[in-house]
């Protein structure tokens, strides 16, 4: 979809307010993974407001596109994205991960509204996204599957057991998005074990591939749009990013995978990013 | 009397003409399943996901969550040790309606050896939340459980075997998930067993019988949720029963039944089946003997489970 520099400048606006949100919730329960949910804000923003046809009225519709966060541990930030876009209320967020919430640790589709599967567990959600697309195939439905996954989940060779069923069944309304923001729990990716030359991959397991910066909102955008008019080809968007985006002291920093927020850095975080402290 | 895979694939075919919404997928394995007979007959609705059997469990998680209703297809150890977590984490988590048909179950095939004998399946799926575990016992009841899997309101282990096995059943018999079935009634002790084992234990009850022992004999082809009405009426009418699986002793139908009356009726009881070892190769009936779930097996052990009646 065309952005015009308002537009670009909006979605900016949203992509900072996104992050106070997300900053605002996980200091609020002390719990939860802020650094993979800070570098995959933009590609939130962009299918969210740009390329997913959702119905927040209507979110089991059959011909919405679907989305599955397959790194389930950015929960934070698909849960901020699915409140602004009307499908609950945000007054659920400060309920996050609590006894008997709807909102629990990683997205759960029984109980929340805009979930089209539950994950966690990493490294499964590629698969689910062939099985949703060749569904619609089979259906000559024409709604897109779009799936997130992480660069240190590409370790899970299941992963690569997806990339060649999508590529056998030529599914071109299956789109790949890699945040490669280079961190995983333990360290950096390279250092824990090297996923490599992640397009180069994709692309030897039949793929098309197309890369760019992960925080540049018109950018994904024009990527994406690229990528609806391949045919019998699964895409993966390779979307490089940083862990913990925005926020000084987690950018690039494991220890932020799924750190608490203490007071001090509370602080310090929404001072960076002009939020006022609850 | 036709192999129980074969019963499977047939009833596969049968309804995937009932129910377009039916797809079957397979990993490689679609001439030892039978599940090729649907592909023969419904090309379109067929998926070979090659041999990863973990994607082809995701797969059809995002397949029931379209509207689908997915046969997944492999050996039996395979469903529950290679695609355990998304079966765990996506199907069984999310209650889809998925039906894992695991194939070859126990020592049904026994030449491969261990690597292929199935003695855990049971065990593990029946300890994850919303998964329901039926063992059919013949090719009728096999055909029965397809169709009630396709129906059912979540996932469904349908754990299977190669054998040829003597028909029980009548092809109109009824079936109903999680309702057990009294194939002979006894008033001295209670049989429980299912799969192939139920043949073996209505031949020792009719060996029983010449003895003047009586034995009842229930087929519990649903292992969860098991039929705990079943077990307690049966149990308080003889005080005594033996279990016999062609499964690991710890976590399958005995230790169901164990449950059940530990916490209800303590009952003198026997739990047949392999103790806790793995197999080997050789013949299917050989085995079955060695490992103690043959006829003479199921005699002893209901004339020692009488020797203890309380």
């Amino acid at each position: 979809m065309t952005m015009d520099a308002s537009r670009t400048q909006q979605l900016k606006q949203l992509a900072n307010q996104m992050r106070i949100d997300i900053i605002e919730m996980l200091h609020n329960v002390k719990t939860g993974h802020p650094g993979g949910s800070l570098s995959a804000v933009e590609i939130l923003i962009s299918l969210y407001y740009q390329h997913m046809k959702v119905d927040c009225n209507n979110p089991c519709c059959g011909d919405r596109d679907r989305f599955i966060a397959s790194k389930g541990h950015c929960a934070p930030v698909v849960y901020v994205t699915l409140a602004n876009k009307g499908f609950f209320d945000k007054a659920e967020l400060k309920k996050l991960r609590q006894l008997g919430c709807m909102l629990q640790g990683h997205p759960d589709m029984k109980q929340i509204p805009g979930i089209d599967m539950s994950t966690g567990s990493l490294g499964m959600g590629l698969s689910v996204g062939v099985g949703m697309a060749l569904s619609a195939k089979m259906d000559k439905q024409d709604y897109y599957t779009y799936v997130l996954l992480g660069d240190g989940e590409l370790q899970e060779g299941q992963v690569w057991e997806a990339a060649m069923a999508a590529s056998k069944y030529g599914l071109d309304h299956l789109i790949a998005i890699v945040d490669c923001n280079g961190v995983q729990l333990d360290g950096r990716v390279d250092e824990i074990m090297p996923v490599g030359d992640v397009g180069k991959k994709f692309a030897a397991f039949g793929w098309h591939v197309a890369e760019c910066d992960g925080h540049d909102i018109t950018a994904i955008d024009a990527a994406l749009d690229g990528l609806k008019e391949l045919q019998d080809v699964p895409c993966v968007l390779v979307a490089r990013t940083v862990k913990g985006k925005g926020v000084s002291f987690m950018e690039g920093k494991n220890i932020w995978h799924g750190k608490a927020i203490e007071e001090a850095d509370y602080k310090i975080a929404m001072q960076e990013l002009g939020g006022a402290c609850q | 009397m036709k192999a129980m895979r074969e019963a499977y694939g047939e009833a596969l075919v049968e309804l995937g003409a009932a129910n377009s919404s039916v797809v079957v997928l397979d990993a490689d394995v679609a001439s030892s399943t039978r599940s090729i007979l649907f592909r023969n007959a419904y090309p379109d609705r067929f998926f070979n996901i090659g041999i990863a059997e973990a994607n082809m469990a995701g797969i059809a998680a995002g397949m029931a969550a379209s509207g689908k209703v997915p046969f997944i297809n492999t050996f039996a150890f395979l469903l529950a040790l290679r695609a355990a977590d998304p079966v765990r984490s996506l199907v069984a988590y999310n209650k889809l309606r998925v039906i894992l048909a695991g194939a070859y179950g126990g020592f049904s095939d026994s030449y491969d050896g261990a690597s292929h004998q199935a003695v855990e399946d049971v065990a593990i799926m029946r300890s994850l939340p919303n998964m329901t575990i039926v063992v059919p016992a013949d090719e009728h009841q096999v055909r029965k459980a397809v169709f009630a899997a396709a129906e059912f309101d979540g996932p469904v282990y349908l754990r299977l075997s190669r054998a040829e096995v003597p028909e029980v059943y009548k092809a109109d018999n009824d079936f109903i998930i999680g309702k057990g079935a009294v194939l002979r009634t006894g008033r001295d002790a209670t049989i429980i067993a299912n799969g192939y084992m139920v043949t073996k234990a209505l031949s020792a009850a009719a060996e029983l019988a010449q003895q003047g022992i009586e034995a009842e004999v229930i087929d519990m082809h649903t292992v969860k949720p098991i039929d705990r009405s079943l077990i307690l009426a049966s149990a308080a009418r003889t005080g005594a029963v033996v279990t016999v699986e062609e499964h690991t002793i710890y976590g399958g139908l005995g230790s169901a039944v164990a449950e059940v009356l530990s916490g209800s009726n303590p009952t003198a009881l026997e739990i047949l089946g392999i103790k806790d070892v793995f197999g080997e190769s050789g013949s299917y009936e050989g085995l079955l003997a060695k490992y103690g779930m043959d006829q003479p097996a199921i005699i002893e052990a209901v004339r020692r489970v009488i020797a203890k009646k309380i």
